[in-house]
């Protein structure tokens, strides 16, 4: 199938709550774009909405999950890997996707995301990352830019920040990847490919805060800021990322890194499978 | 098959309670007094087809522990007061979105690192009102290794009948205590299953309102696709802010508890009949209690215990029974003064209130309680 027959062949509003639109979400706000792609990539992965358990961390991020006709799971703030680490550990028959927040994942949240990354349990973890905390107001986080203006960096961010790919890479995710908004096919792709890979997937996704941070930072309409993303992102990531100490002023995209690792949750079903046979034999 | 005796440490008998309960799955974090039960469930899980997975922090534990229960599992973490203190605001998502769980809170000296290896009472004010915001729980305080046993079980029982979080409160001297426990045969362990929805009943609620306010809970997977929010939520599971729909989901969630006191309360009494001066006392501390009751007997002194098993909610009704005659009320207990206050809310003035306590990380000898009662009689 060609990109164009698939992309007719996918309705959104097929996968969505409808009765609880509108949404919350402001003009413009990358979220949506985010929230679009992953069920574009279900769509394509023809995955059963009663299997989908999405877990969802507090923040504009987490508060799009609900929208998702599927089991959805609103937990609490930086928490939803671990969450999502028992839910896949008790139902392996379930495909579950986490949403995260930059705050809520690298702030609040950065310790479950490490050891997450380094069990490997078949979880894909998206974070959407908008350099701000988007629901509280407009507070720095992990990810804001040197010299962006926030809420609690009236003169300016002065703070270094996090590569969260790097990050998820040295902590053991086999597999990262990163993509924009501004191309969603792309971003499904990524999408579609984590959810296939058998083990942890982190997938950061640079998404845009149009109205706090937009507004604060002068970065001119959503479509501005949208097509910004185009300079600052280098295409096809593997192999290429760029090496500098904090976020680079131009990011690589794409599959970042993909390792054949176990699965968490099988091996330890299979040395229990192991265990049970050597005390009854 | 019959029961058999087993030399048992309490830790362990907790495990075992466990298992033995349905749990199939445990999420943990080390801490002293309590990682024997992580220990002894790493070994069982596994045996029984269940998971246990040792968890980055107790945050993170009491969370695995949830979403495994979301996913159907009987689940439950152990832990002792600096992780419980770090488990409170999961706790509190558990009981707003009503997914049973077990908690276990071996106590130990606080506050903060405290006496790791010494026993306390200091958590029973928090084991309430740990988390924020009013909110259901209920607590069970065993005292003896046999009743580890048997309220482990109870506690299981009681969060997948109610969908409430419940922890099962004692301290290292029960935790690390080896005790004869008799443990009833296989089969003949009343265990109790969480009310399930088939996947299929039409316009299904998932915090519909039903007879005993404890609603139908849905499987993922089973086919209702639902929505589980810690945001104050409607029957069909969404956010709401709307004043009357927020007052009575939160109305509903602390009268469900209320109104079925009589499947959860449970509460021991020795000699209160005719006692002149009542001994309130919990865990570790009733057990010197009990013995002190013997011994103020043979001297003639009317003395009684009553022992709150289940002890939050806290037996109102039972407690102002056992004291509507009592002159004195006497309330051990190895903290600066917790207890004393519930005791002094249910007796008012209808009696004397003291306390005894300690806070040394030693326990409350018989001698010392029996010699408390003695100096009560005589100042009346
Ligand atoms: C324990 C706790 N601390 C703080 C908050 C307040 N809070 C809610 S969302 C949020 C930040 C969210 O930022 P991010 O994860 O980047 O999500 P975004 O809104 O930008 O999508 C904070 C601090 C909370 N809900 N819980
Ligand atoms: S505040 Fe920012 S992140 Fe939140 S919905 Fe609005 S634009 Fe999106
Ligand atoms: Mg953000």
């Amino acid at each position: 199938m060609n990109e164009i027959a698939r992309v007719s062949d996918f309705d959104v509003k097929d996968y969505l709550r409808l009765n609880l639109m509108p949404h919350f979400m402001c003009p413009g706000c990358g979220h949506g774009i985010a929230l679009r792609s992953l069920l574009w990539a279900v769509h394509e992965l023809g995955i059963d909405r009663n299997k989908l358990a999405v877990v969802c961390g507090i923040g504009c991020s987490g508060r799009t999950g609900a929208y998702i006709d599927a089991n959805t799971f609103h937990t609490t703030h930086g928490r939803p890997l671990a969450f999502a680490t028992g839910l896949k550990l008790a139902r392996p028959d379930l495909t579950v996707v986490v949403i995260t927040g930059d705050g809520d994942c690298l702030a609040i949240g950065g310790n479950h995301l490490i050891h997450a990354c380094r069990r490997n349990l078949d979880i894909t973890c998206l974070m959407l990352n908008n350099e701000i905390y988007g629901m509280t107001g407009g507070q720095v986080s992990p990810t804001t830019s040197a010299t962006r203006v926030t809420s609690t960096t009236p003169a300016g961010n002065t703070e270094p920040t996090f590569d969260a790919c790097k990050l998820a890479d040295a902590a053991g995710a086999s597999f990262v990847g990163r993509e924009v908004t501004r191309q969603a096919p792309a971003l499904k792709n990524l999408i579609r490919a984590a959810i296939e890979h058998d083990g942890f997937s982190f997938v950061e996704v640079m998404s845009d805060c149009t109205e706090i941070y937009g507004r604060k930072n002068e970065l001119g309409e959503s479509a501005e800021m949208i097509l910004s993303q185009k300079s600052d992102m280098v295409p096809d990531g593997l192999g290429n990322a760029p090496d500098q100490p904090f976020r680079p002023n131009r990011m690589a995209t794409g599959i970042l890194a993909r390792h054949a690792r176990p699965e968490y949750g099988r091996t330890y079903r299979e040395r229990s499978a192991e265990l049970r046979a050597g005390t009854e034999g | 098959m019959s029961s058999s005796l087993h030399s048992l440490q309490g830790n362990k008998a907790c495990a075992l309670a466990a298992i033995a309960a349905g749990c199939r799955f445990f999420a943990g974090y080390p801490i002293t007094p309590s990682s024997e039960i992580a220990e002894q469930m790493s070994r069982d899980l596994p045996r029984v087809d269940g998971v246990f997975v040792q968890m980055e922090d107790e945050i993170a534990s009491l969370a695995a522990v949830i979403g495994a229960s979301l996913g159907g599992s009987k689940a439950m973490t152990a832990t002792s007061g600096p992780g419980f203190s770090l488990m409170q605001e999961n706790l509190g998502f558990a009981a707003m979105t009503e997914v049973p769980c077990v908690i276990i809170n071996v106590m130990r000296g606080g506050p903060s690192t405290g006496m790791p290896t010494k026993p306390a009472q200091g958590d029973i004010m928090q084991a309430r009102w740990g988390t924020h915001g009013d909110h259901p729980i209920i607590v069970v305080a065993p005292a003896s290794v046999q009743e580890v046993y048997a309220e482990t079980i109870r506690a299981f029982n009681l969060s997948e009948r109610f969908r409430v979080p419940v922890v099962v409160l004692y301290d290292q001297i029960i935790a690390h205590l080896i005790e004869t426990v008799e443990l009833p045969p296989k089969g003949s362990i009343h265990t109790v299953e969480r009310k399930w929805a088939s996947g299929t009943e039409e316009g299904f609620k998932p915090y519909a309102e039903t007879d005993d306010l404890v609603p139908v809970m849905a499987r993922p997977g089973d086919g209702h696709r639902l929505h589980v929010t810690g945001l104050t939520h409607t029957e069909d599971g969404f956010p709401t802010q709307k004043p009357d729909l927020a007052a009575h989901a939160l109305n509903r969630i602390l009268d469900k508890i209320e109104r079925n006191r009589a499947e959860i309360d449970k509460v021991e009494q020795i000699e209160t009949k005719d006692a002149g001066t009542v001994i309130v006392a919990v865990g570790i501390a009733a057990r010197a209690a009990r013995r002190a009751v013997q011994m103020l007997r043979s001297e003639g002194i009317r003395a009684g215990l009553v022992r709150p098993v289940t002890l939050w909610p806290f037996p109102d009704e039972a407690l102002r029974a056992a004291t509507a005659n009592a002159r004195a009320v006497l309330v051990p207990e190895m903290n600066a003064g917790q207890l004393i206050h519930e005791v002094q809310r249910v007796v008012g003035g209808s009696a004397k209130v003291a306390g005894l306590n300690r806070v040394d990380g030693e326990p409350i000898p018989p001698a010392a309680i029996a010699q408390k009662v003695r100096e009560l009689v005589a100042d009346e």
